[in-house]
Order: structure tokens, then C-alpha cells, then sequence
């Protein structure tokens, strides 16, 4: 009696779980099955699942007007480019803050996190005429800046996190065995750290690579990413929802290859600390 | 050795002096499909001024406005030529954000234009912006329905005869809805349409001193009208519903008649994408007999912002892109159906066009009936037909919009909606110095 109500509790819970995966992963799904459609199709009602009639024009539409390979380009310069520098610069101070806390850690840790709640267009002109002055308007360099300084505070935490994680008496012994603090971090600490790393750089290149506010403010045609290219196929007047769809698979299909393999690292980095 | 070093010196000087010649133009843009076919043809003016290159920045609308305003204010200096509306063109001039279009050359015929565009972008007598295309609104209905309901849509309908003729096409159980309108919140979405439904019954924004008028009868009656036509005769969820959301309900045949932009005749009658493309027919935007109709004016223009420092070439860019060699040349490569419409007189006088577009005359007597210097049936301190060309109109107009579309989902009543759109629109003129 126990075996089938635990039974009939692990099916009620495989399908609860299968429907709220579907729900979430159907819009991306939709849109890609609408980059398949003709423009007519696309909007008929009621909407074909499968039985259209599947064509590539949009795919070639979206590839003579744009430059994917430059938008593609600029969105993994731009993303890799910015959760490096994040991780060089929030590796030391997550360490500093995990095995050397002061009275104060806790107060900047809650101050990092709540630059994150500031409302991005609040500081939008600042910005922009900081760039404007500095020549970093439409460049790579610029973006990579911004979404280093935006993403800093979550790889910090992510970071200091896992890092709470690890013995401290390992990095004490390893001191007392005359390692230096480079020594410490680099051949210590880092090893150990790599998975809690790898999550937080796969975590960062996401969200880096979805960021739409600063790429699109700050870009213009030299450095645009593939939220401007997707960006430049809505329109106010007139449906181009397959060519729309078509753009957005494109844009979407690099970072979620990436998530689908990376994803035990993924969850792994997002539940980390959550249960001790 | 020597002559080595001359040719190679020759060649960097060479380089470096071509160089300096080429111009790279900036230039942004919305993703509309008159200004992808121009992207598309742009080949054709850099063959002819091969020391110019073009660079496009093409975003959505919103997109767009946001960071286009951001680098006019800034100037920036990221775009050496700007799509902008009508809205946008008397604001940004007297700021002087934008620079005289002086330099059209001999050929450009600027008398083409049609007045009421030309007026719209013309400030103390100069030119600041060049339109690309322009477009009012206008009725399209189903014939085929009016015809089984034996009704008649006159040129010229008035609003009393929209409202039974939508009532009577109504089909619930069909999923055929009489009209369609906009609902979804914006100044530049339902706001577009209520303000220029609004000059049909003798509303308006604001009197002579700039005091708000929702608490008028005109804007009563106007509101009740509409929230009363859409509960019985439009669509469901009607207050999410835009430009798009109606061409793609009017295109799959559940609705009998739209209200909305002129540009969308030639969608509605593209049998590639419209299922009703042989059965709609075209009439002017309602009025009350009041002397305003309830049809707007909108232009997409290019203009060039003052901070460009390659003003030559952006006007000899904007000077083809707008000339009346640019809509023969479009007419050539894709078909008359296909030209930019609303700019200029002649385009309306080619008989290859009115063949091709049986909209039209239509759409130039809308364009004609719109007066953005005098909109309303009052006297008003502003100008813009559906719009008040004020930088605070934006917000207020979005602000309004949002209390109106929130009546149409039902969430208040229409005196509600009035009595929020009077309170915030006097607390935020009051702020910004007009109402002293």
C-alpha cells in the first residue's frame, strides 16, 4: 500500500514536472516552430502545430538583410569578454570576504546586491556621456565594461557562496606549509573552486548574452549584439512575425546549445549553499 | 630599393587620401517595410557617390525613439541621419537638435510635397526633415459582409452610421466582430486613435491656456462612444490590441470594419497575406458634421541631427532617398504597389499608380483632410493632429492611455478614466509650468 502511494506520488510529481518544463519551454518552441511558417501562416487562426507547410524563406530573408556573423560575434566578445574580467576581479574579493571577513563584509555584500535594484535607465545619460567623452560609444570594449560593473555583484555572491564552502583549515594548512596568498588562491583555493567557477562563468554568460537594456542603448552598428539583431526585426506596422521568429531562433539557439550541456553545472551553481 | 619605397609611400598616401574622401553615414531607422525596400536599394545611390558608405542601425519603434532621444540630447553623435515622426520634428527644431535641410539640390522640388506633410516638418519657413513616406487613417471594411447585411458604407460615414453598421456585422458565434479598434495603452497606440476620434466630437487636449479637457461633455460622449461601440461590436480582449493585433484579426476575416493607418491598404489587399484581399473596400474616417474628421497624420521622415559632422553627404542621402527619382526607381525594381506613399502630389497624379493602388485617392484625401496646424474644432494652443507636439506629451499621452485602456478591459468606468486622465494631465502641466 505504502510502495503505491509513493509509486502514484513519484508519477503525480514526474508529470507536474514534465507540464511546468513544457509551459516554460513552450514559447521557445512556438517561435521556433513559427520561423518554419509563412507570414500568412503565422498568424492564421487557428494555428497549425506541425501541419504547415514548413519553409526556410524566413531563414534566408533574416541572412541577406543581416550580418549574423558580426551580431554573433560581438554577443560572445561581449559576453565571454565580460564575465572574464567579472571573474578577475571578484575572485579576490570573494576570498577576501569568505576566509578574511570583517566586521563590514556583510553590509558591502548587501550593498552590491542592492545596485542590482537600481532601475538601469536611471543612470542611462550618466553613462552615455561618459562614453560619449571616452570614445567608448559603439564599441566592444565599452559594453564589456558595463556588463562587467552590472554582473559584478552576482558573480561576487556566487562566488563568496561557494567559497564559504571550503574548509578553511585546507587554505590554513596549506600557509603553514609556506604557500604564498598567489600560491593559495591559484594551486588552493581555484582547483578546489573550479565547478562553483564554471557554473558562475556559465550563469554570467547567459545572462550577459540576454542583457538588452545597456547592449541596446550603448551600440550602434559596430558593435551590436544579437539583442539588437533581434531588436531590428520588430515592427510596429506590419507582421513579420515568421521573420521575427526567425531572427530570435537564431539569436537564441547558441546560448541555449550551451545551457542544455552545461545545465547539471547550472543548477549545481544556482542551488549551491542552499541547503547545508 | 628606392622605387620601392616610393610606390609604397604612394600607396599609403593614396590610401590615406581616400581615406579622408569616404563618409561613412550612420543611420537609424525602423524595421518598416518601406525602409527595408530602401535599405535594399541604397546600392543604387552609393554606386552613384562611390565616397559614400552606409551604415544602418535598425531597431523597433520604441527602441528607436529611446536612443535616438538619448544621443540627440547627449548629442552623441552616434547617427549622422535619424528616422523620426512628426511628433518629434517641431520639438526637436527648436531645440536646434536638428540641422535646416537647405542643401537638397535644384532637382529635389520641395513644392511637391504634399502641404499638410510639408507643414508638419516645416518650422519658421525651413525645412528640418525630409518625409520618407506618410500615412492618415482611413476605414477598411468587408464589403462582402455590408453587402449580406445590406448596408452601404458611404464615402464620407459619420459616426452614428459606423456605430449600427458595426452593431449589425457583428457575429459573436462566427468570431466576426464589427469593428476593430486600438486598445493597448500609448500615446502613439490607442492615444493616436481616441485624440483624433476625439477632434470628430469636438474635443480637445487643451484650451487656450493649456488647462486639460477631459472634463468636458466632448470627451464624455467621445470615450462612451468608443467603450460602448467596443463592448457590443469588437473583439475580444480588445484592450491589448495594437496595430499588428488588428491587421492579423481584419487579415484571418474577424472583423467587418478597422479603423487605423492608411499604410495598412496595402497589407489588408496583399492576397499573399490577407484572406479578405479581394473583399475590402475603403472609406474616409467617421466624422460627427462637426467640420473634423476623425483621421490623422503621421509621417516618417529622415532628418539630420546637429551633432553630424557629414552633413553634405546626409543631405545628398536624404535628398535621393526622397526625391521623385526615388519613387520611380522603387516603381521599377518592385512594382508602383510598392512606392513609399503620402509624400508627394505627383505620385497621386501617375496613372500607373492609381491602377495599382486602388486606396489611393482614398489616402490622399485623408492626408489632405488632416490640418496638424489647426486640429480640432476649437481653438487649440498646439499643434499635431492625434499627438500635442509638447516634449511632455509622451508621458501624459501614455499616462492617459493607460486609464482608458484599463476602462475598455473593464477595470473602471469611463467617468473614472476622465476624472484620472483630468487629475494627472493638470498635475503634470501644472509641473511643467504650463497651467500657472
Amino acid at each position: 500500500m505504502a510502495r503505491a502511494t509513493t509509486a502514484s506520488r513519484k508519477l503525480g510529481l514526474t508529470l507536474l514536472a514534465w507540464t511546468i518544463g513544457i509551459v516554460i519551454f513552450f514559447p521557445i518552441l512556438w517561435t521556433a516552430l513559427t520561423s518554419f511558417k509563412t507570414e500568412a501562416e503565422a498568424i492564421a487562426s487557428p494555428p497549425s502545430f506541425i501541419a504547415f507547410q514548413w519553409t526556410l524563406e524566413n531563414y534566408a530573408e533574416v541572412q541577406s538583410r543581416s550580418d549574423y556573423a558580426l551580431h554573433f560575434m560581438n554577443s560572445v566578445i561581449i559576453s565571454l569578454g565580460s564575465t572574464l574580467v567579472g571573474l578577475l576581479i571578484a575572485v579576490p574579493a570573494a576570498w577576501s570576504m569568505a576566509f578574511v571577513p570583517s566586521r563590514r563584509t556583510k553590509d558591502v555584500l548587501m550593498w552590491m546586491l542592492s545596485t542590482k535594484m537600481l532601475p538601469p535607465v536611471g543612470v542611462l545619460i550618466p553613462i552615455y556621456l561618459l562614453f560619449r567623452d571616452t570614445g567608448l560609444l559603439d564599441s566592444r570594449t565599452g559594453l564589456v565594461i558595463v556588463l562587467t560593473l552590472i554582473n559584478l555583484p552576482i558573480i561576487v555572491w556566487m562566488l563568496f557562496t561557494y567559497f564559504r564552502e571550503i574548509p578553511g583549515e585546507i587554505l590554513e594548512a596549506a600557509r603553514m606549509d609556506g604557500a604564498g596568498l598567489k600560491a593559495e588562491i591559484l594551486y588552493v583555493l581555484l582547483p578546489m573552486a573550479v565547478p562553483g567557477i564554471a557554473s558562475t562563468l556559465l550563469l554570467n554568460v547567459i545572462l550577459a548574452w540576454n542583457e538588452a537594456f545597456w547592449t541596446l542603448s550603448l551600440s550602434a552598428s559596430q558593435s551590436a549584439p544579437l539583442t539588437a539583431f533581434i531588436a531590428s526585426y520588430s515592427s510596429p506596422e506590419g507582421l513579420f512575425y515568421a521573420k521575427l521568429s526567425a531572427a530570435s531562433t537564431m539569436a537564441v539557439a547558441p546560448i541555449l546549445v550551451l545551457g542544455w550541456f552545461s545545465q547539471k553545472q547550472l543548477v549545481r551553481g544556482l542551488t549551491f549553499g542552499a541547503v547545508k | 630599393m628606392k622605387c620601392g619605397l616610393s610606390l609604397i609611400g604612394a600607396a599609403v598616401a593614396a590610401f590615406l587620401g581616400a581615406s579622408a574622401q569616404a563618409e561613412t553615414l550612420s543611420i537609424a531607422t525602423v524595421n518598416n517595410g518601406d525602409m527595408i525596400r530602401m535599405q535594399k536599394l541604397a546600392g543604387h545611390f552609393t554606386k552613384a557617390h562611390p565616397d559614400i558608405t552606409l551604415n544602418w542601425v535598425t531597431l523597433e519603434e520604441n527602441v528607436l525613439r529611446q536612443r535616438v532621444t538619448t544621443d540627440i540630447a547627449t548629442k552623441g553623435g552616434q547617427y549622422d541621419i535619424l528616422t523620426i515622426g512628426t511628433y518629434e520634428v517641431p520639438i526637436w527644431s527648436k531645440q536646434k537638435w536638428l540641422m535646416p535641410l537647405d542643401k537638397l539640390g535644384s532637382n529635389y522640388d520641395a513644392d511637391d510635397l504634399l502641404p499638410s506633410i510639408r507643414s508638419g516638418l516645416t518650422i519658421d519657413g525651413t525645412l528640418y526633415a525630409a518625409p520618407f513616406y506618410g500615412e492618415s487613417s482611413m476605414i477598411m471594411y468587408r464589403k462582402d459582409l455590408f453587402e449580406k447585411a445590406g448596408l452601404t458604407m458611404p464615402e464620407a460615414p459619420t459616426w452614428t452610421f459606423i456605430a449600427d453598421a458595426a452593431r449589425k456585422l457583428t457575429d459573436k458565434k462566427a468570431e466576426v466582430y464589427g469593428i476593430c479598434l486600438r486598445g493597448k495603452a500609448g500615446w502613439g497606440e490607442n492615444m493616436a486613435f481616441l485624440s483624433a476620434m476625439a477632434n470628430s466630437f469636438g474635443a480637445r487636449w487643451f484650451d487656450m491656456s493649456w488647462k486639460p479637457q477631459f472634463n468636458t461633455d466632448a470627451w464624455k460622449k467621445t470615450l462612451t462612444t468608443y467603450l460602448g461601440l467596443m463592448k457590443d461590436a469588437g473583439p475580444p480582449g480588445a484592450s491589448s490590441n495594437g496595430f499588428n493585433e488588428n491587421l492579423a484579426l481584419f487579415q484571418t476575416g474577424k472583423c467587418g470594419m478597422w479603423i487605423d493607418a492608411t499604410v495598412a491598404a496595402s497589407f489588408v489587399s496583399d492576397p499573399a497575406q490577407s484572406k479578405v484581399a479581394d473583399k475590402v473596400g475603403y472609406a474616409l474616417a467617421p466624422d460627427n458634421g462637426l467640420g473634423k474628421r476623425s483621421n490623422w497624420l503621421w509621417a516618417w521622415t529622415l532628418a539630420i541631427p546637429a551633432s553630424s559632422k557629414k552633413a553634405e553627404a546626409a543631405q545628398s542621402f536624404i535628398a535621393w532617398a526622397t526625391s521623385k527619382d526615388y519613387l520611380d526607381l522603387v516603381a521599377r525594381e518592385e512594382g508602383w504597389a510598392h512606392v513609399p506613399p503620402g509624400t508627394r502630389s505627383s505620385l497621386y497624379a501617375n496613372a500607373d499608380y492609381r491602377a495599382s493602388a486602388p486606396f489611393a485617392d482614398l489616402t490622399l484625401k485623408s492626408i489632405q483632410a488632416a490640418d496638424p496646424t489647426r486640429p480640432t474644432v476649437e481653438e487649440v494652443p498646439y499643434t499635431g493632429v492625434q499627438f500635442v507636439a509638447i516634449p511632455e506629451f509622451q508621458g501624459i499621452g501614455t499616462a492617459v492611455g493607460q486609464a482608458f485602456s484599463a476602462a475598455l478591459a473593464g477595470q473602471m468606468t469611463a467617468d473614472q478614466a476622465l476624472q484620472s486622465a483630468q487629475a494627472l494631465t493638470t498635475r503634470e502641466m501644472t509641473k511643467a509650468g504650463y497651467i500657472k
